[in-house]
C-alpha cells in the first residue's frame, strides 16, 4: 500500500497492518484467531480515537493538507448534479488555480468558485499548488458579478497555501486583485457562502471568503500566514512552525470560539481522506441548509449584515 | 560562553532601533550624503542632495497635510488586547508596551479630523515605528470608524498607508481586518465621498490588498516599496534576483495600479486640487449621476 502515512498516524497504521496480516492468515481457515483480531480491531478503534482527538494545531495542518485529501473539483463532482466550467478574466487569462462555473445543487442553480490543487507534481504545476495569480481572483469576481446579475447564490469552496508571490503576480497586482474580491464581495446582491475545505491561507483565501456564511471542515485551517511563514519571521526559524501553529490558533474550533465561522463540518476520523463521499455529503447538506436560511433574508439586510460581520470583528480597549 | 557574541532577542530594544535617526548627522541611505538632522527634520525627511524621501513619522504627516489648528484626532485611546495570548520571543502584550513606550502613542494609526487647505477630511495616518505598522484590531477598527465619521460628516477621506501587512500576533482576527475595512468602504463609496489612498515606503502585505489599494485615487510617494508579498519571499519563490524598481511605485504606475507618483513636499496641494475635481459638484451634472445609482441593476421599488 503506498499510502500517505504522518510520523503520528504510524501505530496506527502497523496496528492496521497486523490485523490485515490476521485477516490473511485467517482466510484459509486452519486456524480461529477472530476473537484475536476483535480485540484488535477494537484496540486500533482506541487508538484511532486516541491520536486523533488529541491532535495539536501542526498535525491538523499537515491532514489539512494531506496530499490525498478531496479538492474543490472533487467536492464539485460529487455535490452538483451537473457543473459548466468558466474560464478566463476577459483581461489576461485563465488561472488553473481557481476554478469556476455555474451548476445545480439539489435542482438549484448556483456558481461555485473555489481554489484547486493539483495531486501529483505534474497536476500541481499545472494547478500552481493552488496558488491563484489576479487573473484567479479576477476571474472569479467576474463569475460572482455574472451570479449577482442573472440572481444565483454564490458558494466558493476554499483551499490554498496563499496567493502566488512570484514577479508575474506583483506586476499583474495582485494586492489591487485581492482588494477589489474584499471590496466587491461585501455588496454582492445574492447570498453567498464559504467553505473552507482545507488550507486557509491568508490574503489568499479571503480573496474567496468574504461571504455570508463561513463554513469550515473539522480538519481545516484559517490563517493570517503559514505556521512556517509566521515562524521564519517571529522565531526566525521555520522549523518552528509547530510552535507557530499552536499561537496562531488555526483550527476551527478556535475560530469558532473567536467568532469568525458559523459551523464546522464533520469529517471521517483521521481527516477527509478517508472517505470523500461522507465529507462531500456533509457539505452539500450543510450548503443547502445555508442557503435556505439565507433565501429568507432580504438582500439589503444581508449585505448590511455582511458588512458588519466583518466590522464586528476585533478586540480592543477604549478609555 | 559563545553567547556573549549572540545576540539574545531579549537585550535589545528600543533605542537601537528606533526610526528616526538621532544625533546630529545623518546618512542618507540613497546617495550617502552627511546630512544635519535638524535640517533633515525641517525638509521632511527628504534628503535635499537627492530627493530621498525617507520615513516620517504620523505626527509629521498630520503637520505637512492639515492647516494648523484644526486636526482633531478621535479614538486616541484605543488600545490593543491580546487576544490570543500570543508569545513568540516576547509576549505580544510586551511588544505593544514597548512600541507605545518608544513612539508615545497607542497603536499604529493616528485618525482624526481636519482642513486641508481649506478641505474638510477625515485623515488617518499609518505609523511604521509602532510594530512595522502592522495592521491589528485596533488599526482596523480605528480606520473603519473613520470610514464611519466620513460618512456622518460628509467629509472627503484620506489615508496615509505605511504598513509591514496584518500583524501576526493577533492571527485571524488580523487577516480579517481587510475584510472589515474593505467591506466598510463600500458604504463610503455608496454615499460618494472621495476616498484618496497614499501609500508610503513600505505599504505591503494585506494592507495593500485592503485598503490601501481601493482608493478613488491612489498616489504613491516616490520610490516606496508597494506590493503584496515581499521581495525577500518572492526571490525565494523565483530563485533569482529581483528586477530593479520592482514593487516601486514608479513600476506600480508603470503597471495601472497608482494613478500618480507625489513627492512629498507636494502631497498637500495636490490632494487639494484633487478634492476640488471630486467634490466641485457641478449641479446640472449632478442630478445625471444620482439617477444612475441604483445599485446593481436591480429595480427599484417605487
Amino acid at each position: 500500500m503506498n499510502k500517505f502515512v504522518f510520523d503520528f498516524e504510524k501505530p496506527i497504521v502497523e496496528l492496521e497492518n497486523k490485523i490485515q496480516e490476521m485477516h490473511e492468515l485467517a482466510a484459509d481457515g486452519k486456524v480461529d484467531i477472530s476473537t484475536e483480531i476483535d480485540q484488535l480491531e477494537e484496540k486500533a478503534e482506541k487508538l484511532r480515537d486516541e491520536v486523533y482527538s488529541n491532535l495539536n494545531r501542526w498535525q491538523r495542518v499537515q491532514i489539512a493538507r494531506h496530499p490525498r485529501r478531496p479538492y474543490t473539483l472533487d467536492y464539485i463532482e460529487r455535490i452538483t448534479d451537473s457543473f459548466q466550467e468558466l474560464h478566463g478574466d476577459r483581461l489576461y487569462r485563465d488561472d488553473r488555480a481557481i476554478v469556476a462555473g455555474l451548476a445545480t445543487i439539489d435542482s438549484v442553480p448556483l456558481a461555485i468558485i473555489g481554489h484547486q490543487k493539483g495531486r501529483g507534481t505534474k497536476l500541481n504545476i499545472f494547478r500552481n499548488f493552488g496558488m491563484p495569480h489576479p487573473e484567479g481572483y479576477r476571474k472569479a469576481l467576474r463569475v460572482m458579478k455574472l451570479a449577482e446579475k442573472f440572481g444565483l447564490p454564490i458558494v466558493t469552496l476554499i483551499d490554498t497555501p496563499g496567493a502566488w508571490p512570484g514577479l508575474g503576480a506583483e506586476e499583474r497586482g495582485q494586492a489591487e486583485a485581492i482588494a477589489r474580491n474584499l471590496f466587491e464581495m461585501s455588496t454582492l446582491r445574492v447570498p453567498i457562502i464559504s467553505v473552507v475545505i482545507g488550507e486557509g491561507g491568508s490574503g489568499g483565501a479571503l480573496a474567496l471568503g468574504v461571504t455570508d456564511r463561513i463554513i469550515m471542515l473539522e480538519y481545516s485551517v484559517y490563517s493570517v500566514i503559514t505556521p512556517e511563514g509566521c515562524a521564519s519571521i517571529l522565531y526566525r526559524d521555520a522549523n518552528l512552525a509547530n510552535k507557530a501553529a499552536e499561537a496562531l490558533r488555526i483550527t476551527p474550533t478556535d475560530l469558532q470560539e473567536l467568532e469568525i465561522i458559523d459551523e464546522i463540518i464533520d469529517e471521517p476520523v483521521g481527516g477527509a481522506h478517508h472517505d470523500w463521499d461522507f465529507v462531500a455529503s456533509n457539505v452539500k447538506k450543510s450548503i443547502i441548509c445555508k442557503l435556505e436560511e439565507l433565501k429568507k433574508i432580504d438582500i439589503d439586510e444581508l449585505i448590511e449584515e455582511r458588512i458588519d460581520k466583518y466590522g464586528n470583528i476585533g478586540f480592543f480597549d477604549e478609555d | 560562553m559563545a553567547n556573549w557574541f549572540k545576540r539574545t532577542s531579549d537585550n535589545l530594544e528600543g533605542s537601537k532601533k528606533r526610526e528616526l535617526p538621532e544625533g546630529l548627522w545623518v546618512n542618507c541611505k540613497s546617495c550617502e550624503a552627511v546630512l544635519y538632522a535638524k535640517k533633515l527634520e525641517r525638509n521632511y525627511y527628504i534628503c535635499p542632495e537627492c530627493g530621498h524621501h525617507m520615513r516620517l513619522s504620523s505626527e509629521s504627516y498630520i503637520t505637512l497635510l492639515t492647516d494648523e489648528g484644526t486636526w482633531k484626532p478621535f479614538e486616541e485611546g484605543m488600545k490593543s488586547q491580546d487576544p490570543l495570548d500570543f508569545r513568540d520571543s516576547k509576549k505580544y502584550t510586551d511588544r505593544i508596551a514597548a512600541s507605545m513606550k518608544k513612539t508615545g502613542r497607542n497603536e499604529a494609526v493616528q485618525v482624526g479630523e481636519a482642513n486641508l487647505d481649506g478641505h474638510e477630511i477625515v485623515l488617518a495616518v499609518m505609523d511604521f515605528s509602532f510594530l512595522g505598522g502592522s495592521v491589528g484590531s485596533v488599526v482596523g477598527e480605528k480606520i473603519s470608524r473613520a470610514i464611519d465619521r466620513a460618512i456622518q460628516k460628509k467629509r472627503s477621506l484620506i489615508i496615509i498607508s505605511c504598513s509591514g501587512g496584518m500583524r501576526m500576533q493577533e492571527g485571524v482576527i488580523s487577516l480579517m481586518q481587510m475584510a472589515k475595512t474593505s467591506a466598510r468602504l463600500t458604504r463610503l463609496a455608496k454615499e460618494k465621498l472621495p476616498f484618496i489612498s497614499v501609500l508610503t515606503d513600505p505599504t505591503t502585505g494585506g494592507t495593500t490588498a485592503s485598503y490601501s489599494m481601493l482608493g478613488d485615487l491612489n498616489l504613491a510617494e516616490p520610490e516606496a516599496l508597494i506590493g503584496f508579498a515581499g521581495p525577500r519571499v518572492i526571490k525565494q519563490t523565483i530563485g533569482q534576483d529581483l528586477p530593479e524598481g520592482f514593487q516601486r511605485s514608479e513600476f506600480l504606475v508603470d503597471h495601472g495600479f497608482i494613478d500618480q507618483v507625489v513627492p512629498r513636499l507636494e502631497l498637500k496641494q495636490r490632494i487639494a486640487e484633487f478634492l476640488l475635481l471630486l467634490t466641485a459638484k457641478s449641479p446640472s451634472f449632478k442630478s445625471v449621476s444620482s439617477s444612475s445609482e441604483k445599485e446593481g441593476g436591480s429595480t427599484s421599488e417605487d
